[in-house]
């Protein structure tokens, strides 16, 4: 067998992909399902499983509360943490492979914070607007992407040094901002506002819903039509472009898509670090760089890991509670130092 | 067929490329030569609508270029840089692949198609690559990669290719090689090529027209015979040079005299 056969199996395919993103959708099935199961009250297996398979259309001898807990609190919770973990990974994937810049995540770029201040001032100003914290948050996600990707751009370029300098920049700043206004608020808003800032999943039953989760689903599928410009993106901008790459309208797309993702995700969940670092080297370790496979895996991994991080989160020391970005810092931190190791 | 005609662009107040004329011709192979500064890469870069001229046109069979898009462009004109850009692992196959960018379609659901696959490897035997094919672009020589860089232009099988210092990393065997393969395909596929180089000789060997530049004006354009005269590269490189012929191909041989 020629090594040039050998370089074509190892290619990645569409089989290949579908066959991959079959496999990462039966195991999140199974994970919420699981998680679905877990927490501080007990539920009946068997009877739970039943109810899920038919989607709450059957009570499969469940008493009202605990169908309650099972599709009123535990499901939503989930999906939520589904959209935002799947968001925040897909983001991450397309900003590492846009800004080549394989450090390049949502928390670090100040994306996120710049989320979280839209929705502070969405909080502050238009209370009452429920849709208004998403799309405050997106037009902040919106802005410091946009701010950090001027700073970064210097006379040769933006440099993956050079961008987390930026991202460093604008996250203080940001963070600065965030306390100025937290300071505004009165003492009981304080603390519920700094659980969300770490990241906090409680918020999930409300009528939003819908949108994290539609917004991560089309999201990503967007970002997966551009995988192969991202592929050459990837690489450098100039070749890109000689290869027929529209690279400005390209950039547009994912700068705007990501930061619809990060935006929708923290306005429902606040800032859950690392997912988008991590989920993202995991996949590519796992399946390889290829945007067409990396992205649409990095949107099942996320959802999987933050649903298994918050499982954690709000189990571990049941009946309280911890912040889920407290979780994912805590496995994210020392899982990218072992990847930063092996690299 | 590329064609320029009167074209000017500048940096700020720096005129890079002063009110050029060329045109690129099927089978014909061009070289550009001239002093560090005289404007050949830029002239290069705005060939395939990198850069946007302040003035004059290009046309490509004998439509203006601006009327193209990125993808139509792409699919007719083709560059082999001085360096691949890799900030990203991939492998040779993948990369050489990645020439195949315009021919993808929905057909295939954005993903290569057998012929695809059948370009990617006869560019990659071609450049004699075939056994590299699964490795590491980043594990790859010097050499080694600018045949991968050269076979990515290959597969994208468009019949301008505009190079760029393509031969500046390689050593003396490798040079040959490169521009030998550019020569051979202008000359079975009628694909045309303009080549920036430093090496004078080189040119010569395989370019049918050199165009002499020096600060951004074409100071002569022609065959091998016609540029390579000791008095225009004087004026040009500012430099005494002999010019003889070569003892075996008979091309002219330019040796600089200090």
């Amino acid at each position: 067998m020629t090594s040039s056969r050998q370089g074509n199996r190892n290619r990645v395919t569409l089989r290949r992909t579908l066959i991959t993103l079959l496999v990462l959708l039966v195991a999140l099935v199974i994970v919420v399902g699981a998680a679905s199961l877990l927490g501080s009250e007990r539920l009946p297996v068997s009877n739970s499983l039943c109810a899920l398979t038919t989607l709450g259309t059957r009570q499969c001898g469940l008493t009202s509360d605990q169908f309650d807990i099972l599709f009123q609190i535990r499901l939503p919770r989930i999906l939520l943490a589904a959209a935002v973990g799947g968001s925040l990974a897909t983001a991450g994937a397309s900003y590492q492979a846009l800004l080549r810049n394989p450090l390049a995540e949502p928390y670090l770029l100040g994306v996120s914070n710049g989320a979280a201040v839209g929705t502070m001032l969405a909080l502050l100003f238009f209370g009452s607007l429920e849709w208004s914290r998403p799309l405050m948050a997106f037009a902040g996600a919106l802005v410091a992407t946009l701010a950090v990707y001027r700073l970064a751009r210097g006379r040769v370029g933006a440099t993956p040094e050079r961008l987390i300098l930026a991202g460093v920049i604008v996250t203080t700043f940001l963070s600065s901002v965030i306390v100025f206004v937290t300071t505004l608020m009165d003492a009981t808003r304080i603390r519920s506002f700094t659980f969300w800032l770490l990241g906090d999943l409680s918020g999930a039953n409300t009528s939003l819903l819908p949108v994290p989760i539609a917004v991560a689903i089309i999201g990503a599928i967007i970002l997966t039509l551009n995988a192969r410009s991202l592929n050459l993106l990837m690489l450098g901008e100039r070749d890109a472009f000689d290869l027929g790459v529209e690279v400005g309208r390209v950039r547009m797309t994912i700068f705007l898509v990501a930061s619809l993702l990060v935006g929708s995700s923290v306005a429902a969940s606040g800032s859950v670090g690392y997912v988008g670092l991590v989920v993202p080297h995991l996949t590519r370790l796992s399946v390889g760089s290829d945007n067409r496979i990396t992205i649409p895996s990095a949107t099942i991994g996320g959802a999987l890991f933050v649903i298994i991080a918050d499982t954690i989160a709000r189990t571990v020391i049941a009946p309280r509670e911890l912040p889920v970005g407290a979780i994912t810092a805590l496995i994210g931190a020392p899982l990218f130092i072992y990847l930063l190791k092996r690299v | 067929m590329l064609e320029a005609r009167d074209l000017t662009i500048k940096y700020g107040h720096r005129t890079a490329v002063d009110n050029v004329s060329m045109s690129l011709e099927p089978g014909v192979v061009t070289a550009v030569i001239g002093p560090n500064g005289a404007g050949k890469s830029t002239l290069l870069r705005s060939l395939n609508g990198s850069l946007m001229p302040n003035s004059g046109t290009i046309h490509l069979n004998e439509k203006p270029l601006a009327k193209f898009s990125r993808r139509a462009i792409a699919k007719q004109i083709t560059v082999v840089a001085q360096e691949a850009e890799l900030r990203f692992p991939v492998t040779v196959l993948e990369y050489v692949l990645g020439g195949r960018f315009v021919w993808v379609n929905s057909t295939t659901w954005g993903w290569e198609s057998e012929h695809d696959l059948q370009v990617a490897e006869s560019v990659l035997a071609a450049t004699e690559l075939r056994d590299l094919s699964s490795r590491m672009m980043n594990e790859l020589s010097g050499g080694e990669r600018q045949r991968a860089v050269l076979a990515r232009a290959l597969a994208t099988e468009a019949p301008i290719l505009l190079l760029d210092e393509p031969t500046a990393n390689l050593d003396l065997s490798h040079q040959a090689t490169l521009l030998g393969l550019v020569r051979e395909r202008c000359n079975t596929q009628s694909c045309s090529a303009l080549v920036i180089t430093h090496d004078v000789n080189l040119a010569a060997q395989f370019a049918d027209i050199i165009l002499l530049m020096k600060a951004g004006k074409v100071v002569k354009a022609g065959t091998t015979k016609q540029v390579l005269v000791p008095d225009l590269l004087r004026e040009v490189f500012s430099v005494d040079v002999l010019v003889d012929a070569h003892p075996i191909s008979g091309v002219p041989r330019v040796t600089p005299v200090h």
